[in-house]
């Protein structure tokens, strides 16, 4: 009985990912594109930067960028917290 | 290590160090930035971890820690520079000041490093909290459990 519906599971999931990769969105053709126009329209006059993925990790997603640097902060805080120096 | 490793260890130091800073000092012009060229440099500690040892580069993880507070400072008080109109607004793009420049033209263009406002300035902060950040957690690793770490 297990074993049948481990294996119902298994099927399902399998064309599920199968059908998932049939019917895949074409890749390149993004179903709205709005944001992708406007920041390759202006993001070389509003930032004056050549390179459009860093004007928007620093300037347009600037507090993303805030929280990353908070995620590392927090990751080397976690190490150094667990590789101290102990006595005894 | 033996003398083989150690020599091309010095050979290969000021060339991963240059990339590195190239990386950074770039972000807003060419692929990378500071997250990629701080990696960079972070994997010349790793290097010299490796070759050396660990116990040689104790000192360095007080630096380590100057590194990671100045670049995390840096970082946010140039977010807020631009409180006037919102945080983390580009008040240094296009004032004609410090990395004031317009770009060349729009579109394809050469590239003029003393453009893009406060990115250059928030890659080299960030750079130094990723160099720090991962550099002190390699020193950290290599000198876990030792009696002189």
């Amino acid at each position: 009985m297990k074993r049948w519906l481990f294996g119902a599971a298994f099927l399902v999931l399998v064309g599920y990912l199968i059908g998932g990769g049939i019917w895949l969105h074409p890749f390149g053709v993004p179903a709205r594109d709005e944001m992708d126009r406007y920041f390759i329209e202006n993001a070389q006059a509003e930032v004056a930067a050549n390179n459009v993925v860093t004007s928007i990790v620093f300037d347009y997603r600037g507090f993303d960028t805030l929280g990353e640097a908070t995620v590392l902060l927090a990751a080397v805080v976690g190490v150094a917290l667990v590789l101290r120096k102990v006595k005894g | 290590m033996s003398v083989v490793v150690r020599t091309v260890t010095r050979v290969i130091l000021p060339v991963a160090l240059a990339f590195g800073a190239y990386v950074i000092m770039h972000g807003h012009l060419t692929p990378g930035g500071g997250f990629q060229g701080g990696a960079v440099i972070a994997s010349v500690v790793a290097l010299l971890v490796v070759v050396y040892g660990g116990a040689r580069l104790k000192g360095a993880k007080g630096w380590f820690a100057v590194l990671e507070d100045v670049g995390a400072l840096a970082f946010v008080l140039l977010a807020f520079l631009g409180i006037g109109a919102t945080f983390f607004r580009n008040v240094l793009a296009g004032s004609g000041g410090l990395f004031g420049n317009p770009v060349p033209q729009p579109g394809p263009n050469p590239g003029d490093l003393n453009t893009a406002g406060t990115l250059p300035l928030m890659n080299w902060a960030v750079g130094l909290k990723v160099i720090a950040g991962l550099g002190s957690v390699v020193l950290l690793l290599s000198l876990f459990g030792r009696e002189d770490g």
